[in-house]
């Protein structure tokens, strides 16, 4: 039982921890609708009809865009990174903070439904984390984004790692206010990844191949994976590296570099 | 399964909408959803059920208008039906392309009484 609030925390629940600290917060993934009470009092209510024209998604627009200002202002690249489950994003995240904390600092949120696993082993490289368990949840949104980095207290000029939880279809529809999003796939996935979610390809800034060390063993065309995605998105640039044997992780670590110095400077990156 | 999260924000908008008009329940949604919005109408059917349970909507008459998508080349300016989103320019074969309409996600209008 949760012990702030004394519910029991159903499984649906989103819970909010940030490693090394022992109280959580958590809201539930499906508030209560406010019940109604009306009492016949002899009032007829007539049909009345509502133009409205609203957009569903503008409460999560909303609350990204002020994430967006919140980051701007601070002077923290958000990355959102997604991918399916098991194509070493968090690998890639340990190493990338190892290699690059002594240049800037670079703090995690990490996105899955169950287990802080994935925050511990961030923790491990001495970064500021955050684990959101989604609960039933199947992305992350500006909400618990908002929630998390109130928290985690990113510091200024930094870069903020936002790992979603892993699923390529729908993290593509929540803005979550970060500068920019990457996509991984690693080289055991199907190289027509791109035209089967092309929604996440859409809107993403890179495209990581990861596990080029294993494209010997594998039957996966990086050049027809390249051309599904331009296909999706003329602008993606991608990146093959191996997040185990280090190989083109350079030419991740210049974009980083490059990213946060732009972000900076001019609140948005390329 | 991010149409359940869709379908929660359709009830909020609504619940929302009909306290402002003093009102106690929806008797019909509009929603206008593009082709290229990334929704399964089907995975909507199927959180609506769940979601709208004690709310507004619970009884509402539901009313979806599909939004074909276009798209006009950034090459040749050709406008054209994008059915999925690497669809190439008819004309030219290019894949660059601005989208036009097909990523609505919106409440239209709503009846409440």
């Amino acid at each position: 039982m949760c012990t702030t609030c004394g519910c029991t925390q159903p499984s649906e629940a989103v819970t909010i921890t940030k490693i090394g600290e022992e109280s959580h917060a958590h809201r539930h993934y499906r508030d209560q609708p406010e019940h109604h009470h009306h009492h016949s009092n002899g009032h007829h209510h007539d049909a009345v009809t509502i133009e409205l024209e609203k957009d569903i998604l503008s409460k999560n627009n909303l609350l990204a865009q002020r994430n967006r200002g919140y980051f701007e202002a601070k002077g923290i690249l958000a990355l959102n990174l997604v991918s399916s489950p098991g194509s070493g994003k968090t690998s890639l995240l340990e190493r990338t903070i190892e290699d690059l904390k002594s240049e800037f600092p670079i703090s995690v949120i990490e996105g899955d439904q169950q287990t802080t696993n994935d925050a511990d082993r961030i923790a491990q490289t001495g970064a500021p984390v955050i684990q959101i368990n989604t609960g039933k949840g199947c992305h992350l949104d500006s909400e618990m984004i908002h929630q998390a980095v109130k928290k985690l207290k990113p510091a200024e000029e930094s870069v903020l790692m936002i790992e979603n939880v892993g699923n390529l279809v729908c993290p593509a529809m929540f803005d979550l206010g970060e500068a920019g999003r990457v996509v991984i796939i690693s080289v055991t996935e199907g190289e027509d990844k791109p035209i089967k979610y092309p929604d996440i390809f859409f809107g993403s800034k890179v495209c990581i191949f990861n596990k080029i060390d294993l494209l010997p063993y594998v039957n996966f065309d990086i050049e027809k994976a390249k051309n599904y995605a331009q296909q999706v998105n003329p602008h993606l640039k991608f990146i093959e590296l191996s997040a185990t044997t280090g190989e083109g992780l350079d030419q991740w670590y210049d974009w980083i570099r490059k990213s946060l110095k732009h972000f900076i400077k001019y609140q948005h990156i390329h | 399964m991010h149409e359940l999260s869709i379908v929660m924000g359709i009830v909020e908008i609504a619940e929302s909408e009909t306290r402002k008009a003093g009102a106690v329940a929806v008797e019909s949604i509009e929603l206008e959803i593009g082709k290229l919005a990334g929704i399964q109408i089907d995975s909507l059917e199927f959180a609506w059920d769940v979601a709208v349970k004690n709310t507004v909507l619970q009884k509402a008459h539901r009313q979806i208008h599909h939004i074909p998508g276009k798209a006009r080349c950034s090459e040749c300016e050709t406008e054209f039906e994008m059915i999925e989103l690497y669809d190439a320019c008819p004309n030219c074969g290019q894949y660059f392309s601005e989208i036009l309409q097909g990523q609505e996600l919106r409440v239209k209008s709503l009846v409440v009484s």
